[in-house]
């Protein structure tokens, strides 16, 4: 396109520039179609994004050793520990308890607890049922009997098999997820005499068999769809034996890529 | 010899200059119109390689992790965050621990080194996205990211064209849910939009940003 330039004199000063300008327009106009232009991809640093400046790659800095940030000395060892001045578990909350904070522990159990713990607390989770080892249901005598410190310090530094979450749930979050669990406690172990009124009248008859809405609607595991995408991950050698999840050794060896669009 | 062309010949040949130079130039337009919606440009629904094939659906269709397990960072940040490899190894400590496809995950977590994940729904640079005031004022995950529980490698649902961010920007009566319901995969209004939507937009005491400094700072 650039060749068709109009040169000559024929045509006057004015209209000889329009004819160029328009011109030149039309081809800036397809270049910039088929590339990305500087100002989308600016040489600053972004959230997560990478660095040739920094040994380990990235923009991101951790904190450096021995230094704390503002606002971050938590100089409140039973809000940010859950222990006393003994350094044991304490048994009483740090933060006043009321229903908009068990809410949000309820919520926030249902993100990060619920796929081992379970939704009832009783360690079915999907992640158990898929071979992650079996938590203690929080029912048990022990867990009924633990300080709420527990509970916390479980959150913050991990058990067992469980990994800490204090990067994923924030401290107040903890003690949130702390009170719902008591209340899971609670309601699992409640009788009857503990409902009032207008709730037992909802419930169904006593030998009757729950109809599958009751049962949803006591929070029991959803049912897990057919798992096609499941079956078609890599086959993996060596499955572990006797870990029901991993069952993928034989399934299809090709990875569905391409997304089903509706 | 009679002359072949009249003299008003010449102003024809002029104007017919001209008449072209238009046509090219419209033709140019049309062609950059073409090019810049079309998919090959924004990549909109092209499942991107990644270093692991990690799969939503897997994760969240099948296995109904609620996205904020992994995406901590999306409701209080602008940013939604792109998990460490220590969230992967909670389960993965104990699952698929022999597995190939997952060693660079083992391998970072022992070396500490990162793994370099593509990005997917990449913005311009010269766009100020936050994600936590999307969060809060119930735009739903979905809502820009799609099905997420249906894709077995992730690609960008939305075009993320300009156009795109306004639609909603002028209209949010017409995508806004209650915010419980904001990671919620399949998600279907109880009453019709248009009733829900309006009152949710009084509810949430959302605005209609349309300035260009809301977005471009």
């Amino acid at each position: 396109m650039t060749g068709t330039a109009v040169t000559g004199t024929a045509v006057p000063g004015t209209r000889m520039r329009l004819i160029s300008v328009s011109l030149l327009a039309g081809v800036a106009l397809t270049v910039a179609g088929c590339s990305r232009l500087d100002m989308q991809d600016q040489p600053k640093y972004k959230p997560q994004r990478p660095s040739d400046f920094f040994a380990d790659g990235r923009d991101g800095r951790p904190e450096l050793d021995g230094t704390i940030a503002r606002g971050q000395l938590n100089e409140d060892v039973a809000f940010y520990d859950g222990k006393d001045a003994a350094g044991k578990d304490i048994d009483a909350f740090p933060i006043a308890v009321d229903k908009a904070v068990i809410e949000r522990g309820h919520q926030r159990y249902d993100i990060y607890c619920a796929p081992c713990h379970g939704r009832l607390g009783n360690g079915m989770g999907m992640i158990v049922q898929r071979g992650f080892k079996q938590p203690p249901s929080y029912h048990i005598e022990r867990l009924r009997n633990a300080p709420v410190g527990h509970f916390y310090d479980v959150i913050t530094n991990g058990y067992g098999a469980m990994l800490n979450y204090s990067q994923q749930i924030q401290v107040r979050d903890r003690w949130a997820i702390v009170a719902y669990i008591r209340v899971l406690q609670y309601s699992e172990n409640a009788s009857l005499n503990d409902l009032p009124l207008e709730a037992r009248a909802k419930l169904p008859p006593a030998n009757q068999a729950m109809s599958g809405e009751m049962k949803a609607a006591m929070g029991a595991e959803p049912m897990a769809a057919p798992d096609k995408d499941f079956m078609n991950f890599p086959a993996q050698p060596a499955t572990p034996a006797g870990v029901p999840g991993a069952m993928g050794a034989g399934a299809a060896t090709t990875y569905n890529a391409q997304p089903e669009k509706k | 010899m009679p002359q072949i062309f009249k003299s008003s010949t010449n102003s024809l040949a002029r104007t017919s200059i001209i008449l072209a130079v238009v046509a090219l130039g419209g033709l140019g337009g049309a062609l950059f119109e073409l090019i810049a919606n079309s998919s090959y440009a924004t990549r909109q629904g092209e499942a991107r390689e990644q270093p692991i094939p990690f799969s939503h659906a897997h994760h969240v269709g099948s296995m109904g992790i609620d996205c904020r397990y992994c995406h901590t960072g999306v409701e209080n940040s602008q940013h939604a965050m792109v998990p460490p490899t220590k969230t992967c190894m909670n389960c993965h400590s104990q699952i698929w621990i022999n597995s190939s496809t997952l060693e660079p995950v083992r391998d970072s977590y022992q070396t500490n080194e990162s793994i370099r994940w593509t990005k997917v729904n990449d913005l311009p640079d010269y766009v100020y996205f936050n994600h936590s005031i999307h969060i809060k004022k119930g735009v739903g995950c979905e809502t820009c990211h799609g099905r997420v529980d249906t894709m077995p490698l992730m690609y960008q649902e939305a075009s993320l064209q300009m156009r795109w961010c306004l639609d909603c920007h002028r209209n949010p009566e017409k995508y806004v849910r209650p915010r419980e319901m904001v990671t919620k995969m399949g998600y279907e209004p109880d009453e019709p939009q248009e009733v829900l939507g309006a009152r949710l937009v009084k509810e949430y005491n959302i605005q209609k940003l349309e300035t260009c400094w809301t977005c471009h700072r």
